[in-house]
C-alpha cells in the first residue's frame, strides 16, 4: 500500500482557487453537467442558468423565471461562455476538461470553448434549469448557516490548503 | 523533545492496523455480494477485536456482511470494530508522545452517557452509510453519492448534529468527485475508511455527548490550527490555561462554520472571527482572561465571548518556553480516540533543517522528525521560513506510518534580529501587504453572494 492509500488525512479533492464572483456567482461540476448561475448585466433580479453536459455537450441556457436565453439559439451564449471560463479558474482545466470528456492538448478555457462547439452539440430544453437554481440556492444558504464554538474533532482529517483568496 | 523515541516501533500496531485494512479492502469491493477474500477480511477484523467487550458482536456482524446479508446495525459494529482497533493505536502513540514531551495526561473519569433515543435525521444518514458500504468505492455512482444530500441538507441547520454534518459534507464531496468509482485508478482506502466509521458510529445515540464544567484564568496561546473542507471550517486555537489556584494544562478552543466552497483563505478567516475574539487576540500576541468559560473533560472550551476579556500581551514564544513544559494534557475522550485526533503541541528549538526535494525534516538530537509544511494555512508562515527557521512551535502529530511536525509558528533570523511569524497571523485580520489585498477580495466574494442570497433565497 502507498502512503497516501494508508494515509487518513490523503488529498483527494485539489484546494478550491479563488475566483472573482460578480459575473459568475456559482459554477460546479456536477448531475453529469458542468452548470451555474449568470448574473444578468442589465437586470440585478434576473440571472441565467447554463450548463453543458458532459460527453455530448448539450448545452441549455434560461432565465430563472424560465425564459429562454435569446443567445443560447443553435450556439453557445455568452453566458455558457463565461461558465466555462469561471469553471476553469475555479477547477483548472484539466479536471472540467476530464468531467466534460474533452479531449486535446495545452488546453485552455477557449479551446474547451471551441472544441465543444466544434462537434456541433445540440440544445437541450430547459428541464434542468430548475434543478441547477435549486441546488444555487442550497449553496447560497450556506452562507447563513450558524458558526458553533462546540469543537468537531472530524475536521482533523480535513487539513487546510495554502491557497490565497 | 525527545525524537529518539518517535521513530522506534510500536508493538502491536502493525497488527491492528493490518485488521482494518483488511476490512478496508472488504469496503473497497463492496459487501453487497461479497468474495471469500472479503469473507476473510471480515473474519479477521472479528479476530482482532475477539477478546474485547465487542468481540461477539463484531463477529455476528462479520458473519453476516460475508454471506451479504448485513444490516444497519451489522455495519455499525463493523465500524466499532474498526474504530476500537484504532484506539488502541492511539492509545500506543500517545503513551510513546508523553515519553517523548515528558509531559503527563490525565485519566479520563466521565462515565459513559446514556443513549437516548436516535433521531429520524440521523438515521437517514446510517441507512445511506449502509448502502455505501454495499456499494463499496469501487461500486460507487452519482446516484448513490446524491443520495447524501438531502440528508445533508437536513442535519446542517442544528448545531447540535453539526458533527456528523460536517463529516457527511465533507466524505460526500470527495465520493462525488470520484464517480464512477469503477473508473479509479487508486482509492483513498484508509481516509474513506475512516470517515465512513466515522459518520456510522456518530448516528449513535449519545456518542457526540460531552459533559461541561467551567474554568477560570488566564489563557496564554500557543498558535492557531485550520481545518476545511470545501463547505466547511475550522479554526483550533491551542493554548495553555493557568487556572486560579491550580497547574497549567493544556486546551483548545474552536469555531467552526458551513461555508460556500467559493469562501477560501483569508475569506475563512473572515467567516469565523466575528464569533470568537480569541482570534484578535492569537493575532495581536495578547493573553485572555476567562471567568467560568465552559469546558469539556477533553480540554475545549466551548467559547462564548461574554466569559472572556482580553488581557495583556503574552508573547507564544515565552509560553512555549516557559509555561508548555509545566503543562498537563487532559485525556482523549474515548470515542476520539484516533491516530488523526493526536495533535501535541511541541516546543523544538537547536534542530537542524535539512531540505530534500520537496521533504523538509528538523533533527532534533540526531534524530529526524518529518515537518509538515503542506497543512499551513496561506499567510506569513511560508515553507520556506520554516526551512529557515531556528525555533518552532508546533503540533506533533501522526499519520501514514509516522510522526510529523506542523508549524504553527517559528522564530527565524531576519537582519541580525530575531523575527516570530505565525501560522495564524491573519486569524484576526490581516495587516501586511499580502494579507490586506486577500482581505479584500474576499470581503467581496462575500458580498456577492450575501447580495446574492438576500437577493434570490427568500422569494
Amino acid at each position: 500500500m502507498s502512503d497516501w492509500e494508508s494515509a487518513s488525512t490523503a488529498r483527494v479533492l485539489p484546494p478550491a482557487r479563488p475566483r472573482k464572483l460578480a459575473k459568475v456567482p456559482f459554477v460546479e461540476l456536477a448531475d453529469g453537467r458542468l452548470q451555474g448561475v449568470v448574473s444578468s448585466g442589465s437586470d440585478i433580479e434576473r440571472v441565467y442558468v447554463s450548463s453543458i453536459a458532459a460527453g455530448s455537450y448539450e448545452f441549455a441556457c434560461s432565465t430563472n423565471n424560465n425564459r429562454p436565453c435569446g443567445g443560447a439559439r443553435g450556439s453557445f451564449c455568452n453566458h455558457i461562455h463565461a461558465l466555462i471560463t469561471e469553471s476553469v479558474l475555479q477547477y483548472g482545466v484539466d479536471r472540467v476538461a476530464r468531467y466534460l470528456r474533452v479531449e486535446g492538448t495545452d488546453l485552455d478555457a477557449p479551446a474547451l470553448h471551441s472544441l465543444m462547439l466544434a462537434s456541433r452539440p445540440s440544445q437541450a430544453d430547459s428541464a434542468a434549469a430548475a434543478q441547477v437554481f435549486s441546488r444555487f440556492l442550497r449553496h447560497l444558504a450556506y452562507v447563513e448557516l450558524p458558526p458553533t464554538t462546540s469543537p468537531l474533532p472530524e475536521l482533523q482529517w480535513f487539513p487546510p490548503t495554502r491557497s490565497v483568496v | 523533545m525527545r525524537a529518539d523515541l518517535l521513530s522506534d516501533p510500536l508493538d502491536g500496531v502493525g497488527e491492528a492496523l493490518a485488521a482494518v485494512a483488511a476490512l478496508d479492502q472488504a469496503l473497497t469491493t463492496g459487501l453487497l455480494r461479497p468474495q471469500p477474500a472479503q469473507a476473510a477480511g471480515l473474519a479477521a477484523l472479528a479476530d482482532a477485536v475477539s477478546a474485547s467487550p465487542l468481540g461477539s458482536k463484531v463477529a455476528e456482524a462479520a458473519d453476516k456482511a460475508a454471506a451479504g446479508a448485513a444490516g444497519e446495525e451489522h455495519f455499525l459494529f463493523l465500524a466499532a470494530a474498526r474504530i476500537a482497533l484504532f484506539g488502541s493505536v492511539h492509545d500506543a502513540l500517545v503513551a510513546r508522545v508523553d515519553q517523548a514531551t515528558g509531559r503527563t495526561r490525565q485519566e479520563w473519569t466521565v462515565p459513559p452517557a446514556d443513549p437516548g433515543q436516535a433521531e429520524n435525521l440521523v438515521l437517514a444518514a446510517r441507512s445511506w452509510l449502509a448502502d455505501v458500504a454495499r456499494a463499496g468505492w469501487q461500486g460507487i455512482d452519482h446516484d448513490l453519492v446524491s443520495g447524501a444530500e438531502p440528508v445533508i441538507s437536513a442535519l446542517l441547520p442544528h448545531p447540535r448534529l453539526r458533527r456528523l454534518a460536517a463529516l457527511l459534507d465533507g466524505f460526500a464531496a470527495e465520493l462525488a468527485a470520484s464517480c464512477p468509482g469503477s473508473a479509479l485508478d487508486r482509492i483513498p482506502a484508509r481516509r474513506w475508511g475512516d470517515l465512513w466509521s466515522r459518520a456510522l458510529l456518530l448516528t449513535v445515540p449519545g456518542a457526540t455527548d460531552a459533559p461541561t464544567s467551567t474554568v477560570s484564568g488566564r489563557l496564554l496561546p500557543l498558535g492557531v490550527d485550520l481545518h476545511e473542507h470545501a463547505t466547511a471550517a475550522q479554526a483550533q486555537v491551542h493554548a495553555v490555561l493557568e487556572p486560579v489556584g491550580g497547574t497549567p494544562f493544556l486546551v483548545r478552543a474552536s469555531v467552526s462554520a458551513p461555508k460556500p466552497d467559493t469562501i477560501i483563505g483569508a475569506g475563512i478567516w473572515q467567516v469565523l472571527r466575528p464569533h470568537m475574539s480569541l482570534l484578535t487576540a492569537v493575532s495581536e500576541g495578547r493573553s485572555v482572561e476567562l471567568t467560568d468559560m465552559p469546558i469539556t473533560a477533553e480540554g475545549d472550551l466551548l467559547w462564548q465571548d461574554e466569559h472572556a476579556r482580553l488581557g495583556e500581551p503574552a508573547d507564544p514564544f515565552v509560553t512555549a518556553r516557559v509555561v508548555l513544559p509545566t503543562a498537563s494534557t487532559p485525556p482523549t475522550a474515548p470515542l476520539d480516540r484516533h491516530p488523526v485526533r493526536i495533535a501535541v503541541p511541541v516546543f523544538l528549538e537547536g534542530y537542524a533543517a535539512e531540505q530534500t526535494e520537496d521533504v523538509l525534516t528538523f533533527a532534533i538530537g540526531g534524530s529526524p522528525v518529518g515537518v509538515d509544511t503542506d497543512r499551513v494555512p496561506a499567510g506569513p508562515l511560508t515553507p520556506e521560513a520554516v526551512a529557515g527557521s531556528n525555533a518552532c512551535i508546533g503540533l506533533l502529530r501522526w499519520d501514514a506510518g509516522a510522526f510529523r511536525v506542523q508549524p504553527l509558528a517559528v522564530e527565524t533570523t531576519a537582519r541580525k534580529k530575531t523575527v516570530a511569524l505565525h501560522a495564524g497571523a491573519w486569524a484576526g485580520g490581516a495587516v501586511d501587504k499580502v494579507g490586506v489585498k486577500a482581505e479584500k477580495a474576499a470581503t467581496d466574494a462575500a458580498t456577492v453572494l450575501r447580495e446574492r442570497a438576500g437577493r434570490l433565497l427568500r422569494k
